[in-house]
């Protein structure tokens, strides 16, 4: 029996000479199916055991679940019906299902193109400072914890609320920087007192006149836009100027008379004060700390105006997680957790490009962008490939973050195959049929790349 | 600075000197800021984690820097007497150690049967591995769930650690039986002379010098079952969930559970973190290897 297998394993082996392989360091192989012989002759029977757990397992759990799943696919949802590839039809009819491809079809352009390009771009940046890798960990970091995990980060991330979510508190804070944001939000005159509104700003009835002071009475200030207001004071009549006050018409703890300047009352500062004649706008003034203002002679007869940038709702920030942006959010925390591998395998790649190459073009006069758009990227283009590759099989899968990050309300502008297969499979609406068509679905995205790999296999055998 | 140093700097124009410097100045400065950026979610986590539900619901976590008495350890004592979340993390262990040591035993076993022993059809059956490292758990979710049904392993933790075991093999038998496969032939042979059987040779020669590759996948698979939401959520006890499914059932009244979820989560990430640093070049060494899973 010995002997037999002896004779067998001489037979098969083409190239022998390789088998053992240099000593030394010992180092993860490459994926070669180098031919090695057996240590003696090894039993059928040992072989078979050391095997058995191994391929029991997989044939129960990996293998029957694919020819099953492309037997159920052809079911309906009660499993007794044959509906030949219905199934498959639906994939592509039913709405939901098609916002699910179409966000797939985002995620896997979108997702690893951006974090491979992050990647590329952490990596060649630390790669001559001293302390790379402490950036890289941190970089890198997220990659250890869970979608869940992640997902409740950016669920706090993206909080609509800019007092508590930090990317609104950003994004207000630079808008406001550039917009001023209005001082009185949410206020309106008071009611008969001859102040019409139209789009959100409130005119005057009636023209106003030089030396004929103006008062303006708003109520519903919000206390804490008052500020440092001082108390209102009555404009004096000004020859040739139309002045006014705009004030808080409104007595704390009661007693103040309607459209009188009563004694307690704040005036407005900061209010843009605009005069109208026929639709233009001929002069215009902000008022000061008593609320008080004045315009030119050329306000005379025209229409005061205050215009709705005076009372515009305060800016809430960007809706992350509403139908419209909640796909680019997700992704965003997905390039979060992901940009980091592909950082690491690029510096891996990064780290065995010769160094004579970069100095031979530098040389050549090639400035730095030359030398990593015509020489780096190029050199790295191998591990460029795998790292696309990879994340694009991974976001194929994606499932977690979408069911984590994406509220109720946006759940279905968010769907991705896998979710969809989730809630097909074993949600409120169970259609084992069609969960198991998008099942296999998934796996022929996937079949180019197993083709790949074990084509890579077979290549490296017969070197 | 050396004198070499100082000749060669002299030689450098001046233009190009302070090209170098405020360069790498840039360059630093860029860093810093990138790597604040990509650290403020955690760190969004971890203060909003100690913060009361009152500050919260209020204000933002980067009040913490302005005030930071608000900083408290309530939530998290609040959390410890949490049975449920717990028992999740117990759960959770119990799961993720026995699929980390199976898929390294079984991985071992046929990696070795498939580097160094010979049988009829030994490269078509690895073919078949290696095939089978792209496979989406998806494909298995429905038939899986029909198979554990029908032999009482259904919402087990037993089941859930039998699928992660299987869906672990592909990587680690591809990883392992490459590795071994570069062991020097001839301390093999050498204990083969002196008498060691399969398994002695296994346990003795194999196993010890496939150390690297072990640790390197340990982690990989280890890290991977903590941090699975999905296997959980069909195969898992409904009644003992394990931490990621026990903050999924949270995350559906977001909003006013903040000072569960944000400790939960925290502590969802402290082993896979500490894991993480500890181990970070046999991870990345996995991570490598597991490209193109």
């Amino acid at each position: 029996m010995r002997t037999a297998a002896h004779r067998i394993d001489r037979g098969t082996d083409m190239n022998a000479a390789t088998a053992g392989g240099p000593a030394g360091p010992v180092r993860p192989g490459t994926g070669t199916l180098r031919r090695v012989k057996s240590v003696a002759g090894t039993r059928p029977w040992v072989a078979a055991a050391f095997l058995l757990p191994a391929l029991v397992l997989l044939g129960a759990l990996v293998v029957y679940p694919i020819g099953f799943s492309v037997y159920r696919s052809l079911f309906d949802a009660s499993g007794t019906g044959f509906v030949g590839l219905d199934n498959y039809g639906e994939l592509f009819t039913d709405e939901r299902i098609r916002i699910a491809l179409k966000n797939n079809v985002i995620w896997v352009v979108v997702a690893p193109t951006v974090a491979t390009a992050l990647g590329l771009i952490f990596a060649v940046l630390t790669e001559r400072v001293r302390w790379g890798t402490a950036f890289k960990l941190v970089v890198f970091m997220p990659m250890a914890i869970s979608m869940l995990a992640a997902g409740i980060i950016f669920r706090l991330v993206y909080d609509q609320d800019p007092e508590r979510g930090v990317a609104n508190a950003v994004w207000v804070s630079v808008h406001d920087t550039f917009a001023e944001p209005a001082p009185y939000p949410g206020a309106k005159p008071r009611p008969n007192a001859g102040l019409t509104a139209s789009g959100g700003a409130y005119t005057t009835k009636q023209p106003v006149r030089a030396g004929d002071p103006a008062n303006l009475p708003l109520v519903a200030v919000q206390p804490g836009d008052l500020g440092e207001a001082r108390p209102a004071t009555a404009a004096r009549p000004e020859p040739g100027q139309v002045t006014g006050t705009v004030w808080l018409d409104f007595t704390r703890g009661g007693g103040g008379t309607p459209n009188i300047i009563d004694r307690s009352e704040k005036g407005l500062p900061g209010l843009t004060v605009e005069a109208v004649k026929d639709g233009r706008t001929v002069a215009s003034a902000t008022t000061g700390p008593d609320g008080r203002f004045a315009l030119p002679a050329a306000a005379d007869g025209a229409l005061l105006r205050l215009p709705a940038s005076n009372f515009a709702a305060a800016y809430n920030g960007v809706n992350w997680l509403g139908p419209a942006l909640v796909t680019p959010s997700i992704i965003g925390a997905y390039i979060w957790m992901w940009a980091g591998f592909a950082m690491v395998l690029i510096a891996a790649g990064l780290a065995g490009v010769p160094r004579e190459l970069l100095e031979a073009a530098r040389v050549d006069g090639a400035n730095e962008w030359q030398v990593f758009r015509r020489v780096t990227v190029p050199l790295l283009a191998p591990v460029l490939v795998v790292v696309l590759v990879t994340l694009m099989i991974n976001v194929l899968k994606i499932f977690d973050l979408v069911y984590i990050i994406a509220p109720g309300s946006s759940l279905k502008d968010a769907n991705v195959l896998a979710l969809q297969l989730f809630q097909s499979s074993f949600g409120t609406d169970v259609d084992q049929g069609l969960g198991s068509a998008i099942a296999v679905f998934l796996l022929l995205l996937v079949l180019p790349v197993m083709y790949v790999n074990l084509r890579r296999l077979r290549k490296e055998r017969s070197r | 600075m050396t004198t070499a140093e100082g000749v060669v700097r002299a030689r450098q124009s001046l233009p190009a000197r302070i090209a170098a410097r405020t360069g790498g100045g840039v360059l630093r400065v860029a860093l810093v800021l990138i790597g604040l950026f990509w650290l403020t979610p955690t760190i969004g986590l971890l203060l909003s984690s100690l913060r009361s539900p009152q500050d919260i619901a209020e204000s933002g976590w980067w009040q913490v820097f302005t005030e930071p008495a608000q900083l408290t350890w309530a939530s998290y004592s609040a959390l410890l007497d949490n049975a449920k979340v717990m028992d999740s993390l117990l759960t959770t262990a119990l799961i993720t150690v026995p699929a980390t040591v199976l898929v390294v035993v079984i991985g071992a076993l046929a990696g070795y049967a498939f580097a160094w022993m010979d049988f009829p059809g030994r490269d078509g059956w690895f073919m078949v591995v290696v095939g089978l490292l792209v496979v989406p758990v998806q494909v298995a979710l429905i038939p899986v769930a029909k198979l554990f049904g029908a032999v009482g392993l259904f919402e087990t933790t037993p089941g859930v650690i039998l699928f992660h075991t299987a869906f672990g093999l592909p990587f680690a038998v591809f990883l392992l039986r490459n590795f071994f496969a570069e062991i020097p032939r001839e301390l093999l042979e050498a204990a083969r002379l002196d008498g060691a059987n399969e398994l002695r040779l296994f346990t003795r020669v194999v196993l010890p010098l496939g150390g690297p590759a072990i640790a390197s996948l340990g982690i990989f698979q280890f890290l991977w079952v903590w941090n699975d939401l999905l296997v959980a959520l069909i195969f898992a006890d409904s009644g003992k969930p394990p931490i990621t499914v026990a903050l999924q059932q949270e995350v559906r009244q977001f909003g006013n559970n903040i000072d569960v979820l944000a400790p939960g989560a925290f502590l969802s990430m402290v082993i896979p973190l500490v894991v993480f640093f500890a181990f970070q070049r046999q991870f990345v060494s996995g991570v490598m290897a597991g490209a193109v899973k």
